[in-house]
């Protein structure tokens, strides 16, 4: 079983979210991918207003609309507005058939600005999905590293994060948050480089790994080559490529009556 | 069958890697059917004993596999006396496919160390294959930086020399242009391996922008993950032709190309 954390819409050919949908699922059953979870429309909007937000949620709405049986969707939501966000959150994942949050790069995530909108996920046993990236080249000004994570997860024990990308140099990213029991880390979208799921398994634990592409920016196969290639228990490659995020999901899926 | 035309052995000077031992390496090619291995060295990207580390490939590839292992060595412009590398590489060793790594050598490839070499390369019947990334500069140590390599310089050079044969392994897009990738495969003399590319359904991507015949199969192991290649190649629906062509059969007409030279 192979469930996708991360996916986007864009990147992909077609005029309409159905059309991108369509396109991003045939290439997920080529390599015998199950489950996507979407986020975010496009074009890619680093800081959106209320209007771009909702805009953007409505073509993930729109996308899943025909894929229920197969895709989940994360609400995607801005810190540096906070009501509109509510208001997202609540029209997308509470009235909504989505099961998370994903947070990109609008406002670093330590900032207790955040806070209204993880204690909405976390009534809601949302998954919460934080953009992070230690970049050599630096990061962007509202762009979080796993430590700005970290300093949040603190705060909100009782909510379920999602570290993206490992923090893109994993080797840090894994160090910073393995202390923080209620962060796993998300191993999309960044290089295939050999030896990330090791080092992750060794010190998070496969039950904090979970598998994510950042298709359709990144290949579906060059991001599960990760796993697929990596040496590790057969059990453990289980729950890394789809065991761990059912489990996660399970309890905002029962709250909706949907199961998974 | 595959021809993995990126390969190293040797450290990676900031990391172990799983597979960073031969014996570990060559049983995760032969896994996977991998009739041909183009190895170079990590050694050759901070050592300035280059001929050393040429000689230790060249014996490592005899030892552990000589059916299999294709040794391909390093030049590196920018040190001195790096011509006589050259000939131990062509007359010495008779290896046929050299590995530059201007990023990590510090040179572009229209600078003067560039010409003599690329001049070399086309006169000897060298197939070089020019390294335009090792990673990607976000996730590099900060005190092991190096930018890609602009390959445009090359389509000037590919014009001026119509005997070099070139194969840049590790392009990234879209820092490397369409149009540039576009101008040196219409040469038929440039090819670009895999390992690098990125994106749902890549590889037919890139057969839809630039034909089959300019790509090959790269899977850039230890340092990525070996299967992340495969699993690109079975992400895209691609007829057996062009299946066979881009793991195999591209690399090797182009080796055989040179054969052919006068």
């Amino acid at each position: 079983m192979i469930w996708d954390l991360h996916c986007h819409l864009g990147a992909l050919p077609g005029r309409t979210p159905h059309e991108r949908m369509a396109e991003l699922m045939a290439y997920a059953d080529r390599l015998g991918i199950e489950r996507v979870v979407v986020f975010m429309g496009w074009p890619h909007a680093v800081d959106p207003d209320p209007d771009e937000m909702r805009r953007q949620n409505d073509q993930v709405l729109d996308a899943l609309s025909h894929w229920h049986d197969r895709a989940f969707g994360f609400v995607y939501l801005n810190p540096n507005h906070v009501d509109a966000s509510l208001r997202e959150f609540q029209r997308c994942v509470v009235r909504g058939p989505m099961v998370g949050i994903k947070l990109w790069v609008a406002r670093r995530c330590h900032d207790e600005a955040l806070d209204p909108i993880i204690a909405a996920a976390t009534e809601q046993r949302a998954i919460i999905y934080q953009h992070t990236w230690y970049k050599t080249t630096g990061n962007l000004e509202g762009e979080s590293t796993p430590e700005n994570l970290v300093a949040l997860a603190r705060r909100h024990p009782r909510a379920t994060f999602i570290c993206g990308h490992s923090g893109g140099n994993w080797e840090l990213g894994i160090r910073a948050v393995r202390s923080v029991d209620n962060i796993s880390i998300g191993l999309g979208g960044f290089d295939p480089t050999a030896g990330v799921v090791e080092m992750a398994v060794r010190e998070l634990g496969a039950t904090r790994v979970v598998f994510g592409s950042d298709a359709a920016g990144r290949s579906f196969g060059s991001q599960l080559g990760k796993v697929i290639g990596a040496e590790v228990s057969d059990a453990d490659r289980n729950l890394i490529l789809g065991g761990n995020l059912e489990q996660m999901l399970t309890p905002i899926l029962r709250s909706k009556g949907t199961g998974s | 069958m595959i021809v993995d035309t990126n390969v190293h052995f040797d450290r990676w000077p900031t990391r172990r890697l799983p597979d960073d031992e031969p014996k570990r390496l060559l049983a995760r090619l032969a896994e996977h059917d991998v009739a041909g291995a183009w190895v170079g060295s990590f050694d050759a990207v901070l050592h300035r004993d280059v001929a050393a580390v040429n000689q230790r490939l060249m014996k490592l590839c005899r030892i552990a596999d000589r059916e299999r292992l294709v040794p391909v060595g390093t030049i590196n412009p920018t040190l001195p006396d790096w011509q006589e590398d050259l000939r131990r590489c062509a007359e010495l060793h008779g290896m046929r496919a050299l590995r530059v790594y201007p990023g990590y050598h510090g040179y572009a490839l229209d600078d003067e160390s560039a010409a003599e070499l690329l001049t070399e390369a086309a006169r000897l019947g060298i197939l070089l294959q020019i390294v335009a990334n090792l990673e990607d500069e976000r996730t590099q140590h900060p005190l092991l930086r190096a930018t890609g390599v602009d390959v445009e310089p090359l389509i000037a050079w590919m014009g001026r020399l119509p005997e070099l044969h070139v194969m840049v392994l590790g392009a990234r897009r879209p820092r490397t242009r369409p149009e540039v990738i576009e101008q040196l495969v219409s040469t038929g003399r440039v090819t670009f391996d895999l390992s690098m590319l990125e994106g749902a359904g890549c590889v037919a991507g890139w057969i839809e922008q630039f034909g089959h015949e300019s790509l090959v199969f790269g899977s850039h192991a230890p340092l990525f993950a070996f299967e992340s290649a495969l699993l690109k190649i079975a992400e895209s629906p691609l007829g057996e032709l062009q299946r066979r062509a881009i793991l195999a059969e591209n690399a090797q007409r182009q080796l055989d190309q040179l054969a052919e030279l006068p």
